[in-house]
């Protein structure tokens, strides 16, 4: 599939669940569109009709309130029908606002507090170094969720097995939940504290898809560092008054607002 | 070991403790072994994903470190998930004495019986900890177990073969029913024994599984004894006594009142070995047979209140009678005889009255 298109159907799904749920979050699903359209469009290797195949890359959502957006991204890509977008977060809908694994194929990890896929991951892939797979597992952070000092227990154990199938990714907008990381916690030397700790790091443009594919395939070998993609992004990419926002952390869109979004979505071109 | 040696899913994870007890599973499995470094919440989540790629994990580290440290990990990461993660925790209670209340383990059945999923356990002495952690290992999704510190006695003469969640009876009959679960099981059984020497038979079950809960067990004891006694080295709240309370707050019908043994509320905050502390906190086999022996005798002066208010209750009906009698017959008793026993009523009124204040003060 279409990563651009792909990326562009995750947006307007976002909206429109954020929209019809009135729910939040609509701001960090809009920053890792590109990074999940990516991944699901080209990067993973998996199976719509076999969700627990064996072999599959493991992919874990670790800032799991964008949890809307795999939603979109499972549901384009076959895991399940995309009716069952329609009514997430209402009362009775099997999707809630953070990602959950029950009744749902194609979760891997149900998540919502923040700082524990990187350790979950970490565990899959030592699983797969010591049993000899060949699958890689990649794991989706917030700039914000990088204050958790559960991470950096995780970044110290991943270093020190060399797990070179092991992908953290950080979708680096610089805007966590009440301001920016500069001014909250800083993070930065950000890159140079994942090198320190012992990882690779790569430092993309988290909308650009040609580098992300580039700084994803990662082959499958153990022994080296895991690898750490430092995304930057703009938080609610793609719809003008969304963009580099808080408010749009919480708000969810609706009457003029929501008419004026998907009118910015529709008019978007796939370059 | 011979569960690590028979099935290679098996794997041990340590937050960098065990110090010379892990050490011979570290050399003869040295794939199966992990030292995570003293980090638990990371411990808990590399389990999990572990455990979700199909191995068996133990994780293991003393005192409140393996659960509370990273209770977080363990509700959604191990229970939500229903991971195959064994949390194992060295040293329930005050087996850490001396080294304080960072390393007293007072609360952690109340806490991890709460979540969803998880099966708790707290062996009492080595056979119930070879059984339950070959249940642990044969059952599927977590568990917790909550054990002593090594060096612990056998209690039970034979090897154990009970089924998950069953209790298991030392002394199956008695007027007291003691229950009593993990490490506090050897000075219950003393307790039980110098319960005797007074004439006050007991009949003592020890509950390895705190979750299930033999619930079965608890209703029979609450209807066919006279007092049920919790002893555990856990804080009163929501450990066994709690779970028992839970159980007899929801039955039915005539039962025996609970006595909870255990850490009151507050911490425990005295220094001092294991078994100092023990005494301190009313947990030595004298204080809990004196525990028992006060209950008893409280409830022998209830029982007693209850039947002296009962015959007053009788006795004011029946002056009631009189009266009901003496305002229909009342023509034909003379009205000097009538005065006299409208007295005699008064008088045993009075005297009614005052029984029952002083009852009620007592």
């Amino acid at each position: 599939m279409d990563t651009r298109e792909l990326a562009l159907k995750i947006r307007k799904h976002a909206v429109m669940m954020t929209h019809r749920g009135r729910s939040s979050h609509v701001g960090s699903v809009l920053s890792m569109a590109d990074i999940v359209a990516v991944l699901y469009g080209r990067i993973l290797r998996k199976r719509h009709d076999d969700p627990n195949w064996p072999e599959r890359d493991r992919f874990i959502l670790s800032k799991g309130h964008a949890g809307a957006g795999i939603y979109a991204a499972l549901a384009e890509t076959g895991f399940f029908p995309v009716k069952w977008l329609k009514n997430h977060c209402a009362p009775g809908s099997k999707l809630c606002g953070h990602v959950s694994h029950i009744g749902i194929p194609g979760v891997e990890l149900s998540t919502g507090s923040l700082g524990h896929g990187l350790s979950v991951g970490a565990g899959m892939a030592y699983a797969a170094k010591i049993d000899q797979k060949s699958f890689r597992v990649f794991v989706l952070l917030s700039d914000g969720e990088c204050d958790e000092g559960s991470n950096w227990e995780a970044i110290l154990f991943a270093a020190h097995h060399h797990l070179g199938n092991l992908v953290a990714i950080v979708d680096y907008n610089k805007l966590q939940s009440l301001g920016p990381p500069s001014e909250t916690l800083g993070l930065e030397p950000f890159g140079a504290k994942w090198r320190a700790f012992g990882w690779q790091v790569k430092e993309v443009d988290g909308h650009d898809h040609e580098q992300l594919i580039a700084s994803l395939d990662i082959p499958v070998e153990c022994g080296y560092p895991p690898t750490c993609v430092i995304a930057h992004t703009t938080k609610g990419k793609g719809i003008s008054f969304m963009e580099n926002t808080v408010l749009w952390h919480y708000r969810s869109p609706q009457g003029e607002e929501f008419e004026a979004a998907m009118a910015e979505l529709k008019e978007a071109i796939i370059a | 070991m011979n569960i690590a040696r028979q099935d290679k899913r098996v794997m041990l994870l340590t937050a960098d403790l065990g110090f010379g007890v892990l050490t011979p599973f570290a050399e003869a499995f040295p794939n199966q072994f992990l030292n995570v470094g003293v980090a638990e919440q990371n411990m808990s989540g590399v389990a999990s994903g572990l455990a979700l790629e199909g191995k068996i994990v133990f994780t293991y580290s003393i005192g409140n470190f393996p659960t509370m440290r990273c209770l977080e990990q363990i509700r959604n990461d191990v229970c939500y998930h229903n991971a195959n993660v064994k949390i194992v925790c060295i040293g329930g209670g005050f087996c850490y004495g001396p080294l304080g209340i960072s390393h007293h383990a007072t609360e952690d059945l109340a806490i991890m019986r709460s979540l969803p999923q998880i099966k708790v356990m707290a062996p009492g002495d080595l056979s119930e900890t070879r059984l339950v952690t070959q249940m642990a290992y044969e059952t599927a999704g977590p568990c917790y177990l909550r054990l002593g510190r090594g060096g612990e006695s056998n209690i039970h003469q034979n090897a154990l073969k009970f089924p998950l969640g069953q209790g298991i009876p030392l002394i199956p009959e008695g007027d007291v029913a003691l229950l009593s679960t993990g490490g506090i099981f050897g000075n219950a059984v003393k307790a039980q024994e110098m319960l005797a020497t007074k004439g006050v038979s007991a009949s003592l079950h020890t509950l390895p599984f705190l979750k299930p809960l033999d619930e079965g067990l608890i209703e029979h004891l609450a209807q066919t004894s006279r007092l049920v006694v919790t002893v555990e080295e856990h804080s009163v709240i929501g450990g066994l006594g709690g779970a028992v309370a839970e159980v007899l707050a929801e039955l039915h019908g005539p039962k025996a009142p609970l006595v909870r043994i255990g850490l009151q509320e507050g911490f425990s905050c005295e220094v001092g070995d294991q078994e100092y502390l023990r005494e301190i906190y009313g947990l030595s086999p004298v204080a809990i047979s004196q525990r028992v022996k006060a209950a008893l005798q409280k409830s022998d002066q209830i029982g007693q209140l209850r039947n002296f208010n009962k015959s007053l209750f009788e006795m004011q009906e029946k002056i009631q009678n009189i009266q009901i009698l003496l305002s229909e017959f009342g023509q034909v008793v003379s009205s000097d005889a009538k005065g006299r026993i409208q007295e005699a009523l008064v008088d045993l009124k009075w005297s009614v009255n005052n029984n029952e204040l002083s009852s009620q003060i007592r």
